[in-house]
């Protein structure tokens, strides 16, 4: 228990101003600096296409008529777009930038090779951006979360192989002689993400498997991507930030590691619930379901170890804008992961599968959770490459509230929707119409268009915010952290 | 202490487990899966999909109809699809086999499709609804696809293909104008639109394989139920 305790300590990433010299830290922020703003204004950009988007086919919803003859803008395919732009634009790039400036800050190595990266980003940004004009115009390959036709394939493919040598490179050549458990989780990431994506092309693309094969492959891996590449990524990201910003070490070794292994075993049969009550093999969605439920596992794990390490210190929640970001998105991910189990439930699934309430579920996950996260780990993260703050504490606060309201109204309104649209379905003797039900559901979209809305205002006060602090000078006196309200007595550790 | 190969390891185990169970192991088991020859039908099931219907599906991909209809009907007692007719018995995985791509759908904004073409084989009333929704589904959230139809000037003699359009809405209120042909003008489907009704009229699993005929786990635990009693007796 000893020597555990030790180790623990040693991991910590909190203590390593006494172990590292701030000086090293600040030297390896530096050498992370040119692509990590690359990564991040790309995130950024991609972020607020995404949301034009997506507010685009919200409003289609309830209203089909909007922009009706545009066949760029018809539902299927800008629905497509603003699923694409979120997770391959916006989610991965921040992802790659957050991973890679961990990386580099864990292994205790100056990055090495920028030009790799800059490389990679360039055809990572490149063939997204291919992508999604291919949706638009009509090449879409109508396969869930694989939409961008397969002429982008390589590019992505390349940008990264690119990414996994440097992160390697970059682990193999660091100083620091332990592994710290963020580390697990973004290597672990970074080994299975072309794992999913090279067999999820070649059995669905190139050499399609036949019948409904093609949909075991495609649940597999579409929730591995949110399960064994976001998920790790958000949770590397919270397992940093939250003992870094509260200055104390993560309340458990232990936990951390029976979180990343259960995780890890359990996690990657969950996908095929997504098929309950198809024509596949019975066995797989039994074993699919079985998974979902142990995934309650990592889930109540992780979050009794995040839970209490934030214990006693809940008061820098009025302070901090990364806490405030990281602890929602830590909590997100507990309610998300725990619903998701129960959709695998067979009965409860007969009356959420098909509807709105999936898409709730679904932006519980990237949204409330991944993507918080980023945003958290990003209002930590610039003023240390940029070396100046954050230039408006009113703008961060507007950020937070527009997008957390904004996403609670979203799920609230998609859950309750998506719930009665479950029941009517099931229930042909008072609802034999259809078009009925589709009228039960259309104040529970209009009311995610105004959420969406909200969410939006967030965005944008985000944008601003970024692009000033890019252009605005440096001061030229030492400066303050930009928090919500000043701390009379107490010190956020930086 | 350095654990990088042993952490290594595990992770490289964990996702090979599932990719050994879920796409491995039933890529051997119904991968290979045949269509069946009927004798007395003296055909092949599933029949194979004409030309015209593949470019359908070509169609329905690009333009994303799967975000809202499913293609899939779940067994009796499990959901009400059956109930609602949209298939006759639960889909199987035989019924897929011809399809490059597999279009099963995780949405029902709009009715599951699978068997469209066994319940409305009408082209007319599918060209009606992809051109304007509000004509024959009124209320309904589906997109219009006026850009599938081409509204041109008639020169020489009408096209057969030309399109009927009735003046109102089911509820009264006019057609908006610019959807209707003026004097001299006509609206005509393009390949597009004639391809996807073609694909969507070729949708229908109608043909009852062996494997279909035993779905209905209910009925079979209810038929021992009540055979349970009668061998009490003896």
């Amino acid at each position: 228990m000893a020597s555990a305790l030790r180790i623990a300590q040693s991991l910590d990433p909190s203590t390593s101003p006494t172990s590292v010299s701030r000086a090293e830290l600040s030297e390896i922020d530096a050498s992370t600096k040119a692509p990590a703003l690359f990564f991040l204004i790309s995130s950024v950009l991609w972020l607020l296409a995404g949301t034009a988007f997506a507010l685009i086919s919200s409003f289609k919803m309830h209203t089909p008529e909007f922009l009706g003859d545009y066949e760029w803008l018809t539902f299927g395919r800008v629905r497509t777009a603003h699923l694409n732009t979120v997770i391959y634009g916006w989610s991965v790039n921040a992802a790659f930038a957050v991973a890679f400036w961990l990386m580099a800050r864990l292994s205790r190595s100056v990055l090495r090779h920028p030009t790799l990266l800059f490389v990679a980003g360039a055809f990572w940004n490149i063939g997204v951006s291919i992508g999604i004009f291919g949706i638009l115009r009509g090449d879409s390959t109508s396969i869930e979360w694989l939409e961008m036709p397969s002429y982008v394939t390589p590019l992505l493919f390349v940008a990264y192989a690119l990414i996994g040598a440097w992160a390697i490179i970059t682990f193999r050549f660091g100083k620091s002689k332990h592994i710290y458990v963020s580390q697990w989780y973004i290597l672990a990431a970074l080994f299975w993400f072309p794992w999913l994506y090279s067999i999820a092309q070649i059995m669905m693309i190139f050499e399609p498997a036949r019948g409904t094969v093609q949909a075991l492959v495609n649940w597999w891996f579409a929730h591995n991507i949110l399960g064994l590449w976001f998920t790790p990524i958000g949770l590397a990201a919270v397992y940093y930030f939250l003992p870094k910003v509260l200055g104390k070490p993560i309340h458990s070794y232990y936990l951390s590691v029976l979180g990343f292994w259960s995780l890890a075993f359990f996690y990657n049969w969950a996908g095929v619930h997504h098929l309950i009550g198809g024509p596949v093999p019975a066995w797989v969605l039994s074993a699919g379901i079985a998974a979902s439920f142990m995934m309650v596992v990592p889930v109540i794990v992780t979050s009794i170890n995040h839970h209490m390490t934030m214990v006693g210190s809940f008061s820098a929640l009025k302070y901090s804008p990364t806490l405030r970001f990281i602890v929602f998105g830590a909590v997100s991910y507990t309610l998300t992961s725990l619903q998701g189990s129960s959709m695998a439930i067979r009965s409860w699934s007969e009356v959420t599968h098909f509807t709105h309430y999936t898409i709730g579920h679904a932006h519980w996950g990237m949204y409330a959770f991944f993507t918080m996260v980023m945003f958290g780990s990003i209002y930590y993260i610039m003023p240390r490459l940029m070396l100046k703050e954050w230039p408006s504490a009113a703008l961060i606060s507007t950020h937070f509230w527009a997008t957390s309201i904004g996403i609670i109204i979203y799920v609230a309104a998609l859950s309750i929707g998506g719930v009665l649209q479950g029941l009517a379905l099931n229930d042909v003797e008072n609802y034999p119409v259809f078009m009925d039900i589709v009228e039960l559901t259309k104040k529970y979209l209009l009311s995610r268009s105004y959420a969406g809305i909200l969410i939006t205002v967030g965005h944008l006060a985000f944008a601003v915010n970024f692009a000033w602090m890019l252009i605005a000078p440096r001061a030229k006196s030492s400066t303050a952290p930009t928090l919500f309200r000043n701390p009379s007595s107490m010190v956020i550790t930086r | 202490m350095n654990r990088a190969p042993l952490i290594f390891l595990g992770v490289f185990l964990a996702l090979a487990f599932s990719w050994t169970g879920i796409v491995l192991t039933n890529q051997v088991a119904y991968g290979n899966l045949t269509p069946i020859y009927d004798d007395a039908e003296e055909k092949i099931f599933p029949e194979a999909t004409p030309g015209v219907a593949q470019r359908g599906q070509l169609v329905y991909q690009d333009l994303g109809c799967i975000y809202c209809h499913t293609q899939q009907v779940r067994r009796l007692g499990y959901g009400s699809d059956i109930e609602r007719g949209w298939g006759e018995r639960q889909s199987v995985p035989r019924d897929y086999i011809r399809e490059k791509r597999v279009l099963l759908g995780t949405m029902r904004t709009g009715p599951d499709l699978r068997n469209i073409g066994a319940r409305q084989a009408d082209s007319t009333w599918h060209l009606l609804h992809l051109y304007d929704p509000q004509i024959t589904s009124q209320g309904s959230v589906m997109p219009p696809y006026r850009f599938l139809f081409e509204m041109r000037k008639i020169v020489g003699e009408a096209s057969p293909d030309a399109m009927n359009l009735p003046s109102s809405y089911v509820d009264g209120t006019p057609l908006p104008p610019h959807s209707v042909p003026t004097e001299g003008y006509e609206l005509v489907p393009t390949e597009r639109a004639k391809s996807l009704v073609a694909y969507l009229i070729n949708l229908k699993d109608t043909y009852a394989y062996p494997e279909t005929f035993n779905v209905f786990p209910e009925e079979e635990a209810e038929a021992e139920q009540s055979e349970a009693p009668a061998e009490e007796g003896h």
